[in-house]
């Protein structure tokens, strides 16, 4: 270990306390941090950007996806819908908080001055885009929900650290006790005691690599590179549908949906290149991405959002919130390429791949109070294993998880970090920097990502997966090699890292799954048809005791709501809860 | 290693004559940290290749002295 290092490491070292630790300043972090802290409890934030503009709503959120209304739709409808888009492997009693407990988190965030549509009679303007049911709210000012966010939680006087990344939990015993991670800026490590933790860290978004070849221009805001994914599988929890990604219908070239969900109610559809509908609906499902792909590889592709149709003021109407709320350079890309909505369709392609349980169901296992299977850890957000739980959900589950940590902190207690495991995550962490000329990581991320794509990501098959699994071996020794020459490049090099744990926990589970399901996200050329004698179950991916990826299954807890089609195989044992850890 | 440097243009460009002297906002606001503060010049520049052309450096800018042009791989 170089002096520089000696001095981050020791003197520099930056030690903090709380009761309720949140990992992760979006959605479901700042939900967390702000509950925990309006029900006393000492709350630290931390983030790695900045809280103001962190996460996925990082400009705002021009709808929600999720919102289950009374007189609008019912929570069992929505469970039914959610337990159908996520072709039945869903632990319902998680779907059900979001459902039940979504349309009085509208009304808390309508408390702190977000703003929902609402129709003529004053009732809130849900739209169809699912199958049956109507949960999509537009938000006409959704570019203020994280400023309005940010804004509680200064009044709150909820504590934050921003440009701080966490690179491992520290255990007390089996328990969660706290977290050690480094300063981006000034290269501290930073260890941070705590009797409970959530993890709110968002989606594993830089896994795929975008066809445009850069490096952060990914779907997901590229800091949200799989932390939370990485910590929670280092410290034993277990995480679950690794191998159903997320791969969204995006604008060609731009890393934006297109956006039917927005343009469909004014009358924009998805055509193909002959300016026919090849899909019958318009939710982000795996069966609906299966049906994009499949057109756009045909002779019909490619595929357009079709507006051109529509009259001059109803276009500018929708640019008025495409360009200006969740992703607002959209107008600035369409303009560099002198393209406009009047005279010219969206050419749309699919996206990289990911883990985001806010779109599909790949994440941390969580119960229904947002607990993982590691005592004293909590998570919520696109990290948490709870289905197409979206922006809601994300709130929903932040509330929760702040309730069950604060019950959690009550037989708790603060206790000092256990130096062995400190020792362990500086050598995780510092070697690049006692390395300036080791190999950049742009291309050693480059060459990760790229393997992703050519070998992980869907149509899958065994032998292209084992090939990816040597590479991501051949991986570590690169990693080994790393360089970096300022704490932000030690951030990009601890980025990688992670990506490689997201990588292969996404090649196992998807070896592991020896059927297709949820049509794109999971289909095996191997085994093209879904088998639910066999795998009607959840996948279960946790670190063994000889700290190799170890898989299994674990049943699917009998539905709280009936679903025609979704019979329970005879075959399938269990009551569906994790083992006692 | 050998190695050597290769220019890259990057996609977000800052208006040194109207950037405000002692005003961090667009880089304590971007999400991947890639905006510093030039120690010779006082303004504020891109110095890494590392854009989710999110906006926030635009956005909160005072004197609209940021352009998010987006990175040239994509545009």
């Amino acid at each position: 270990m170089n002096s520089e290092i000696r001095r981050l490491t020791t003197t520099e070292r930056r030690q903090e306390h709380c009761d309720v630790l949140v990992i992760g300043g979006g959605t479901a972090g700042s939900m967390a941090a702000l509950t925990a802290a309006q029900n006393g409890a000492d709350v630290l934030l931390v983030d790695k950007a900045h809280v103001r503009h962190s996460g996925a709503l990082a400009m705002g959120m021009d709808g929600v996806n999720n919102a289950v209304i009374p007189g609008k739709a019912t929570p069992e409808e929505y469970v039914r819908e959610i337990t159908i888009a996520n072709d039945g492997i869903v632990d319902q009693r998680t779907l059900m908080q979001t459902a039940r407990r979504g349309f009085g988190m509208i009304q808390r965030l309508e408390s702190y001055g977000v703003k929902f549509e609402r129709d003529e009679h004053d009732e809130y303007a849900v739209r169809q885009v699912h199958r049956r049911g109507s949960y999509v709210l537009p938000m006409p000012e959704g570019r203020d929900v994280k400023k309005v966010l940010y804004r509680a939680l200064r009044l709150a006087k909820v504590r934050s650290t921003n440009r701080v990344m966490v690179v491992r939990l520290l255990k007390d015993g089996n328990r969660a006790a706290g977290v050690v991670g480094f300063d981006s800026r000034s290269g501290n490590l930073v260890t941070i005691s705590a009797k409970a933790v959530i993890l709110a860290t968002g989606a594993a978004g830089r896994l795929g690599l975008p066809a445009s070849g850069y490096l952060y221009g990914t779907y997901e805001n590229p800091t949200n590179s799989g932390d939370g994914h990485s910590l929670a599988y280092h410290a034993g929890a277990e995480l679950t549908g690794l191998e159903c990604f997320q791969i969204n219908p995006l604008i060609k070239d731009y890393n934006g949906p297109a956006c039917a969900y927005v343009a469909g109610p004014f009358g924009a559809y998805t055509v193909n290149s002959e300016g026919n509908r090849f899909v019958d609906c318009d939710y982000w499902s795996g069966q609906m991405m299966a049906e994009v792909a499949e057109e756009v590889a045909s002779g019909r592709g490619p595929v357009y959002l079709r507006l051109s149709h529509l009259p001059s003021d109803t276009i500018s109407t929708i640019e008025g919130i495409l360009h200006t709320t969740e992703r607002p350079t959209r107008g600035t890309f369409h303009a560099n390429r002198g393209h406009d909505y009047r005279t010219r369709d969206v050419e749309m392609h699919i996206s990289e791949i990911g883990f985001c349980s806010g779109h599909s169901s790949s994440g941390v296992w969580v119960n229904e109070k947002a607990a993982t299977t590691v005592p004293g850890l909590y998570a919520a957000g696109d990290l948490a294993c709870v289905p197409h739980n979206y922006m809601i959900g994300a709130f929903v589950y932040g509330e929760l998880a702040a309730l069950s940590a604060i019950e959690h902190g009550r037989s708790s207690s603060i206790v000092d970090p256990d130096e062995s495991q400190v020792e362990a995550a500086i050598d995780a962490i510092y070697p690049p920097l006692s390395n300036p000329d080791g190999l950049p990581q742009p291309q050693v991320e480059y060459k990760l990502r790229r393997f992703v794509n050519d070998y992980v990501a869907p149509p899958k098959s065994a032998t292209k997966m084992e090939i990816a699994l040597e590479h991501f071996e051949r991986t570590k020794t690169e990693i080994a090699r790393l360089g970096a020459r300022s704490p932000h490049e030690l951030m990009r090099c601890a980025e990688v890292s992670v990506i490689r744990d997201c990588a292969e926990m996404a090649t196992r589970a998807s070896l592991f799954r020896t059927e297709s399901r949820w049509g794109l996200y999971h289909q095996r050329s191997d085994f093209p048809d879904r088998d639910n004698a066999r795998w009607f179950c959840h996948s279960i991916l946790r670190k063994d005791s000889a700290g190799a990826m170890e898989m299994s299954t674990r049943p699917v807890a009998p539905y709280v709501v009936p679903v025609e089609g979704f019979e329970f195989p005879t075959t399938a044992a269990g009551d569906g809860e994790p083992d006692a850890a | 290693m050998p190695s050597v440097l290769s220019r890259t243009e990057v996609p977000v460009s800052i208006d040194a004559d109207l950037c405000v002297t002692g005003c961090r906002l667009c880089v304590d606001m971007c999400p991947l940290d890639s905006l510093a503060i030039d120690p010779e010049t006082s303004k504020a520049y891109m110095y890494v290749d590392e854009c989710w052309y999110c906006g926030p450096c635009a956005a909160r800018c005072p004197v609209g002295a940021v352009s998010v042009n987006m990175p040239l791989l994509l545009r």
